[in-house]
């Protein structure tokens, strides 16, 4: 199946919930809205001629001007059929929660707790969703938002410079 | 008068009639037993809760991020020239294929085309760097399970390689060779002489470390049958490389999407059948041959030509010309310090390094610097099936498992 023939499969059977699809650079992304976002990705592993057995990355973006503030990126492939699709969705940050995909992909669960511990989107029924990479009472927020500081929040923002050159 | 021990209560039982006593029930309970972040094993500074039944391990919990320097966010702040230096730093064993990894995503979304040469010369060093890692993992596995002597012997044959990416780029671990575009420099004849020794020289001492290895009983018994995982969860849960090819799944990036000079070169995937830690093992032996065959085909196929791809506005300019001509050196000066402008857009691109699928997933909105740059990192997605796969069997097989999926800390926490 072409990657046209795979989203227009994808907009027939989702015409609600389909957002839109982009081919760039021979990568398929499509975006679809987050109240049908774990029906598609059922869909997108149970049907045989998707067959999307294989999950590459989750992922998230952040984009603060925008209504909906954060993105959150599934990428998927197909052992079988060798092709793969970008499973795209928005959330606005009032509301920053996703249905967690686990009970598909059994890899996801490490990955969608990343998500959330670096953009602080949370998942629904994730079995487990605490920090992974730091601590667990990090209180300083979501570092790769657009909002956090590159050089640290905190204790790092409170050294301060010693002159130690000789007088 | 003995102390009376709240824990434990002794009883004894009358030696001349042992059966008239029954044995009361002992308490039992669950043992946690917090392993890391400094153990030696635990290759760099993972660090895992073990829940136990007797020596079994019933639950394990792995703690991550000891090693987090915020990799991602650090790539948001440079251009994409300048993020080539950190990629050495992810799996800093085998810095080669980070940085062809990198390269390769960028090109992508630049949609550049690199030149014949440079790709041969691209699947030389990366299958070389397989070696590399391929070598240090048995040197370290080995060492782990407690065969010491294989670890002196990959480590010699290592040093030899080391020595040749010295004299390659000035670096054996940090290597920043590859370059959006291209290469950073051609081989040297000296270079092609080594590796042409290196290549009749090697496949002799692959047969020397199994030699130590398929018929030690103690590496045998710890590594058949051991971590055990079906194709079908190894697919569920994202592994990749000799991981999930040890359970059968033909999934290589190299024959799947062939890259650079793959498609052109001849060589087998092996694949294993019982999904265990000895099939894990053997791949990595079989992907050494094949590396060595890689290696050949492109020292034969290769013609003359550039090493870089002629993109001004992207790709550097020679460094003989950066030293002779201003133009080039403003070029040169622009594209470290400003960047290069690129398009908006997303793209996501895996390269087969030797742990498994290394990604990058790079979001831009034009200019010089990625909006968004995601790593798709195999040791951190491994570590996402540990507890799955250690349930049941023993403490000191945690020790196996780590090892089985060649885990790297620096590219886990990233």
């Amino acid at each position: 199946m072409s990657l046209q023939q795979l989203a227009s499969r994808l907009q027939e059977s989702f015409a609600a919930g389909f957002v839109q699809a982009v081919e760039w650079r021979g990568d398929l992304a499509v975006t679809v809205t987050r109240d049908r976002l774990h029906e598609v990705a059922q869909f997108l592993h149970d049907d045989p001629a998707m067959d999307f057995d294989y999950i590459v990355h989750v992922s998230s973006v952040d984009w603060p001007d925008d209504e909906e503030r954060f993105e959150v990126v599934y990428e998927f492939y197909s052992i079988k059929k060798r092709h793969r699709i970008r499973l795209k969705t928005r959330v606005p940050e009032s509301d920053c929660i996703v249905d967690s995909l686990t009970d598909l992909w059994k890899g996801a669960d490490f990955m969608e707790r990343e998500v959330y511990d670096m953009m602080g989107i949370r998942f629904r029924h994730h079995p487990d969703l605490r920090r992974i990479l730091l601590p667990d009472d990090y209180t300083e927020g979501y570092p790769l938002r657009k909002d956090f500081p590159l050089r640290g929040k905190g204790w790092r923002d409170t050294f301060e410079f010693l002159d130690e050159t000789a007088r | 008068m003995a102390m009376e021990d709240q824990r434990t209560t002794v009883y004894k039982i009358d030696p001349a009639h042992p059966e008239s006593e029954t044995l009361p029930t002992l308490r039992s309970e669950e043992l946690l037993l917090n392993m890391g972040p400094q153990h030696p094993a635990t290759h760099g500074v993972l660090k895992v809760i073990l829940e136990l039944e007797g020596e079994r391990l019933v639950k394990s919990t792995p703690v991550l991020g000891y090693l987090h320097r915020g990799v991602e966010k650090l790539a948001e702040d440079g251009t994409y020239h300048q993020f080539i230096p950190h990629t050495d730093r992810l799996d800093y064993v085998c810095a080669m294929y980070n940085n062809f990894a990198y390269c390769r995503a960028v090109e992508k979304l630049m949609n550049i085309t690199v030149p014949d040469r440079a790709e041969y010369l691209r699947t030389i060093v990366a299958e070389i760097q397989r070696i590399v890692g391929h070598q240090f993992w048995l040197g370290t596995q080995a060492l782990d399970i407690g065969a010491m002597g294989v670890f002196f012997y990959c480590f010699r044959d290592r040093e030899i390689l080391m020595d040749w990416f010295d004299e390659l780029c000035g670096a054996r671990l940090t290597t920043s060779w590859y370059r959006i575009g291209g290469v950073e420099r051609d081989f040297t004849p000296s270079l092609f002489e080594k590796l042409k020794q290196f290549l009749d020289y090697f496949p002799p001492k692959i047969d020397e470390y199994v030699v130590f290895l398929e018929k030690n009983r103690i590496w045998l018994g710890r590594t058949k049958g051991v971590a055990i995982i079906s194709a079908e969860d190894a697919v569920s849960f994202g592994l990749s490389g000799p991981t999930l090819r040890g359970s059968g799944v033909d999934y290589d990036l190299r024959k799947a999407e062939p890259y650079s000079a793959y498609a052109k070169c001849e060589f087998s995937v092996p694949l294993g059948k019982n999904g265990d830690t000895y099939d894990r093992y053997w791949i990595r032996v079989q992907e050494l041959y094949e590396s060595i065959k890689i290696i050949r085909q492109c020292l034969e196929q290769m013609q003359d030509g550039p090493i870089m791809a002629d993109v001004p506005s992207v790709t550097l300019p020679p460094k003989q010309r950066v030293f002779t001509n201003l133009e080039s050196m403003i070029q040169q000066f622009k594209l470290f310090s400003q960047g290069f402008d690129a398009p908006p857009g997303e793209i996501y691109c895996g390269t087969e390094a030797h742990k498994g699928e290394l990604g990058f997933y790079i979001v831009s909105t034009g200019g010089g610097k990625p909006y968004r740059l995601k790593i798709r990192a195999p040791s951190f997605i491994h570590m996402g099936a540990f507890d799955h796969m250690s349930r049941g069997y023993m403490i000191s097989d945690a020790v196996t498992i780590f090892g089985t999926y060649d885990i790297v800390m620096g590219e886990c926490d990233r």
